[in-house]
C-alpha cells in the first residue's frame, strides 16, 4: 500500500515537468534571461521603445510601471516616451493597423506577453536568424520562423547574413558587416529578450520574493500543527 | 463569561439546531481511526472550492466577458489590479489542483471500494460534482479569450453538433450565434459564475449529508458500525471527526499549500501544462493553431475523442469519438454495480483486481500524455489500444471481481 502511495506522488509531481518537445526544427539558443538585472532591463527597454514600438504595441503596459526596473517617472518620460503620451499611458504603437495590413501584411502582434506564448529562446534565436532572401516581399527570411512578415530591423546593427545550405544542414554567415560585433549583437539581443520576458510578467521578481517568505510561513505553520496532531492523536495509538 | 457564552448557544438553540448539527457532523460523527494518506483529499477539495470561489469574485471585479476585452482585461489584473496577479494564479493553478485533488479523491474510492453498498448514492453524488467540475473548467477556460480558449471550445462545442438529427440545432442553441463569439462567451461567464457554482454547492452539500448518513469507508473496506460498544452505542473503532480529524487535516491542508503555493509562486505556468502557452496569445477567429490540446486534465478523454478514426456500426468516426469520450466519464457512475467482490478494500482483494486496477491507471497517464500531443499513426494506434484496456477495466470487472481469489476481512480495522 505504501508502495502504491509512494509511485502515485512520484508520477503526480512528475508529469507537469515533462517538457512539451520544441515544435518547429531549429535548436533554439539559450537566451540570457536574469530580470532582477536592472541594468540590463533598462537597456532592453530602451532599444524597444527606439526598433520594437515604432510597428508593435505592449498596450497592456504602462510607462509608469518601469518604476519596477529601477527608472523614476521622469527617467521613463525622458527616456520612454518619444510619442508625447503621458506616464500613466498604456504602451501602444505609432502605427495605424490599417497601414499596418497594407504594409506588411498583417498587423504586427502585440509584445506584451509575446515571451510567455513563445518562450525567450525561440525570440533570442528569431531576432539573430534573419538573412538576405530576394524570394520574398521584404527581401528578408528567417531561419526559426520561415517568411516572417517582419522585415531585418536591426540589419544596421547585426549586418546581413546569408544563408548556407549543406545537405541537410542551413547555418547563416555573416556576409556585410554591421555596426556591432558578433558578441556586442548577442548582448544586445539578450538584453532585449530579457527585457520582454520582464515585460511578460513584470511581477515576476516579487511573486518570487513573496512566495519565499509565504513557504517559510508555511514552514513553521507545519511544524506547530504536526505537534498539534501529535498532541491530540497521543490518546488514540 | 463563559457563562454568556452558554447561554447565548442555549438562546440559539431554541431557535436553531446548532448545537444537535455540531454534534452530528463534527464532535459525535465517528469515523473510522485507520485514514490514511488516501483520505486527505476529501477536505482539500473543499479547500480547493472555497478558493475558487473568493479568488473568483475579486476576479469578476475587474474582468470584462466581452470578446474584444477579455484577454486585455485579464492582462490589466494581471498588472495594474493590486495583487491581481496572485488572485489569478491562485485561481488557475487553484483549477488544475482540484482536479489533482478529486481524481486523487476518487481513486481513493477505487482502492477501497468506497463506492460499494450502501455508498452507492455518495458515489453517483460525486460523481455529480465531477461532471459539473468539468463544465466549469470548460466555461472558465475559455473567458481569457486566447488562441486555446478559443479553438478548445470549438473543438468542444462542435462535438455537440456531431449528435444525430438535433446536434446543429443544439449547437446554435448553446452557442446563441452560428459561431463561437461574444454570445457565447457571455453565457459561458454566466454560467461560469452564477448557475454552475451554485449547482457545486448545493451537490457538495447533499455529498457530505449522504457521507455522514452512511458513514465513512475506511482502508479495510469494513464496517466500523457493525462493531458498537453495547453501553455507549459507539463503533468501537471510531473516533470523533472533531477534534481528531479536524487537527490531522490541517496538517494535510498545510502541505497542501507547499505544494499549492510552490506552484502559484515558483512555477506558475507549471511548464505550459497549468496555463498553456498558446493561451497568451489573443483569440483570432480566422486563424486555427496547429496544435489544439486542452488543459492536461481534460487529456485522457480528448485521447478517447481522437483514437476512433472509422466509420463502423454505421455511425460516423466523429460521432464514435464522442460516445466514447462521453462512456469514458459516465462510466465512473456504474461501478457499484459492476464490482462483484466479496470484499471492498484492494486489501483483500485478489492479484485480477490489481493488476486491472496498474492497467486503468497506467492507461488513463498514457491516455492523458497522448492527448498533449499532435496525432501520428503511432500515437493514434496508442491511443485506440489503452482506450480498449481503459474499457476493459470497467466493461470485465463483473467478471473478474468474481472469480478472483480474495483474502478473508478482519473483523476489526488493522494498524
Amino acid at each position: 500500500m505504501k508502495k502504491i502511495t509512494i509511485v502515485a506522488i512520484l508520477i503526480l509531481c512528475m508529469a507537469p515537468f515533462s517538457v512539451y518537445a520544441a515544435e518547429s526544427g531549429m535548436p533554439l539558443e539559450r537566451a540570457p534571461v536574469d530580470i532582477t538585472d536592472n541594468a540590463s532591463l533598462q537597456r532592453g527597454a530602451e532599444s524597444f521603445v527606439n526598433f520594437c514600438l515604432t510597428c508593435h504595441g505592449a498596450s497592456y503596459m504602462r510607462y509608469n510601471r518601469h518604476r519596477d526596473i529601477g527608472y523614476t517617472n521622469e527617467e521613463i518620460l525622458e527616456k520612454m516616451v518619444h510619442t508625447g503620451q503621458k506616464v500613466g499611458d498604456l504602451m501602444l504603437s505609432a502605427m495605424r493597423t490599417k497601414e499596418a495590413e497594407e504594409w506588411f501584411g498583417v498587423v504586427p502582434p502585440d509584445l506584451s506577453v509575446i515571451a510567455r506564448s513563445r518562450g525567450a529562446d525561440w525570440l533570442y534565436t528569431y531576432l539573430k536568424a534573419f538573412y538576405r532572401d530576394d524570394a520574398t516581399g521584404t527581401g528578408w527570411n528567417n531561419l526559426v520562423f520561415d517568411r516572417a512578415a517582419m522585415p531585418h530591423v536591426l540589419y544596421q546593427l547585426q549586418g546581413e547574413q546569408k544563408l548556407e545550405v549543406n545537405g541537410d544542414q542551413k547555418s547563416l554567415l555573416l556576409d556585410k558587416p554591421g555596426q556591432m560585433t558578433g558578441a556586442e549583437f548577442d548582448k544586445f539581443v539578450g538584453d532585449l529578450v530579457n527585457y520582454l520576458v520582464y515585460l511578460g510578467e513584470p511581477h515576476a521578481n516579487e511573486r518570487k520574493e513573496l512566495g519565499v517568505k509565504v513557504m517559510l510561513f508555511l514552514l513553521g505553520m507545519l511544524v506547530l500543527s504536526y505537534f498539534l496532531k501529535k498532541e491530540y492523536w497521543r490518546d488514540i495509538h | 463569561m463563559s457563562n454568556l457564552f452558554n447561554s447565548m448557544i442555549e438562546w440559539i438553540d431554541k431557535r436553531f439546531p446548532l448545537t444537535s448539527n455540531w454534534k452530528a457532523h463534527l464532535s459525535e460523527y465517528y469515523a473510522p481511526k485507520n485514514f490514511n494518506f488516501w483520505y486527505f483529499f476529501g477536505s482539500l477539495a473543499l479547500l480547493v472550492l472555497v478558493n475558487q470561489l473568493i479568488t473568483g469574485i475579486f476576479l469578476t471585479m475587474n474582468y470584462k466577458p466581452d470578446a474584444s476585452q477579455a484577454f486585455a482585461s485579464v492582462e490589466y489584473i494581471m498588472r495594474d489590479v493590486d495583487y491581481g496577479w496572485l488572485i489569478r494564479y491562485m485561481h488557475s493553478t487553484g483549477a488544475s489542483m482540484f482536479f489533482v485533488v478529486v481524481y486523487l479523491h476518487m481513486f481513493r474510492g477505487m482502492l477501497y471500494g468506497s463506492y460499494r453498498k450502501p455508498r452507492e448514492l455518495l458515489w453517483l453524488v460525486g460523481m455529480c460534482i465531477f461532471f459539473v467540475l468539468m463544465a466549469l473548467a470548460f466555461t472558465g477556460y475559455i473567458l481569457p479569450w486566447g488562441q486555446m480558449s478559443y479553438w478548445g471550445a470549438q473543438v468542444i462545442v462542435s462535438m455537440f453538433g456531431a449528435i444525430p438529427v438535433i446536434g446543429d440545432t443544439l449547437q446554435q442553441w448553446l452557442l446563441g450565434d452560428f459561431t463561437l463569439s461574444d454570445a457565447a462567451l457571455n453565457r459561458f461567464f454566466a454560467y461560469h459564475v452564477v448557475t454552475l457554482p451554485l449547482v457545486l454547492l448545493v451537490l457538495v452539500f447533499v455529498h457530505i449529508l449522504a457521507l455522514h448518513e452512511t458513514g465513512s469507508n475506511n482502508p479495510d473496506g469494513i464496517e466500523i458500525k457493525e462493531n458498537k460498544n453495547p453501553s455507549t452505542g459507539i463503533p468501537v473503532d471510531g473516533i470523533p471527526f472533531h477534534p481528531y480529524y479536524t487537527v490531522k487535516d490541517i496538517v494535510g491542508v498545510v502541505v497542501f499549500l507547499f505544494i499549492f503555493c510552490g506552484i502559484i509562486f515558483f512555477a506558475p505556468e507549471m511548464g505550459g501544462y497549468f496555463l498553456e502557452y498558446n493561451n497568451f496569445i489573443p483569440a483570432n477567429t480566422l486563424q486555427t493553431p496547429d496544435h489544439i490540446a486542452p488543459v492536461w486534465y481534460f487529456t485522457p478523454y480528448y485521447s478517447m475523442l481522437r483514437a476512433v478514426t472509422v466509420n463502423f456500426l454505421g455511425i460516423e468516426a466523429k460521432l464514435w469519438g464522442v460516445i466514447l469520450m462521453a462512456g469514458s466519464v459516465v462510466i465512473f457512475c456504474l461501478l457499484p454495480w459492476l464490482d462483484r467482490s466479496p470484499v471492498k478494500s484492494v486489501r483483500y482483494k485478489g492479484p485480477y483486481f490489481k493488476i486491472a486496477l496498474t492497467l486503468f491507471v497506467i492507461s488513463f497517464f498514457v491516455l492523458g500524455w497522448l492527448g498533449t500531443k499532435s496525432p501520428t499513426p503511432l500515437y493514434t494506434l496508442l491511443a485506440q489500444i489503452f482506450t480498449v484496456i481503459y474499457f476493459a477495466f470497467f466493461i470485465l470487472m463483473p467478471w473478474y471481481s468474481k472469480i478472483d481469489k480474495t483474502k478473508p476481512e478482519p473483523k476489526r480495522l488493522q494498524e
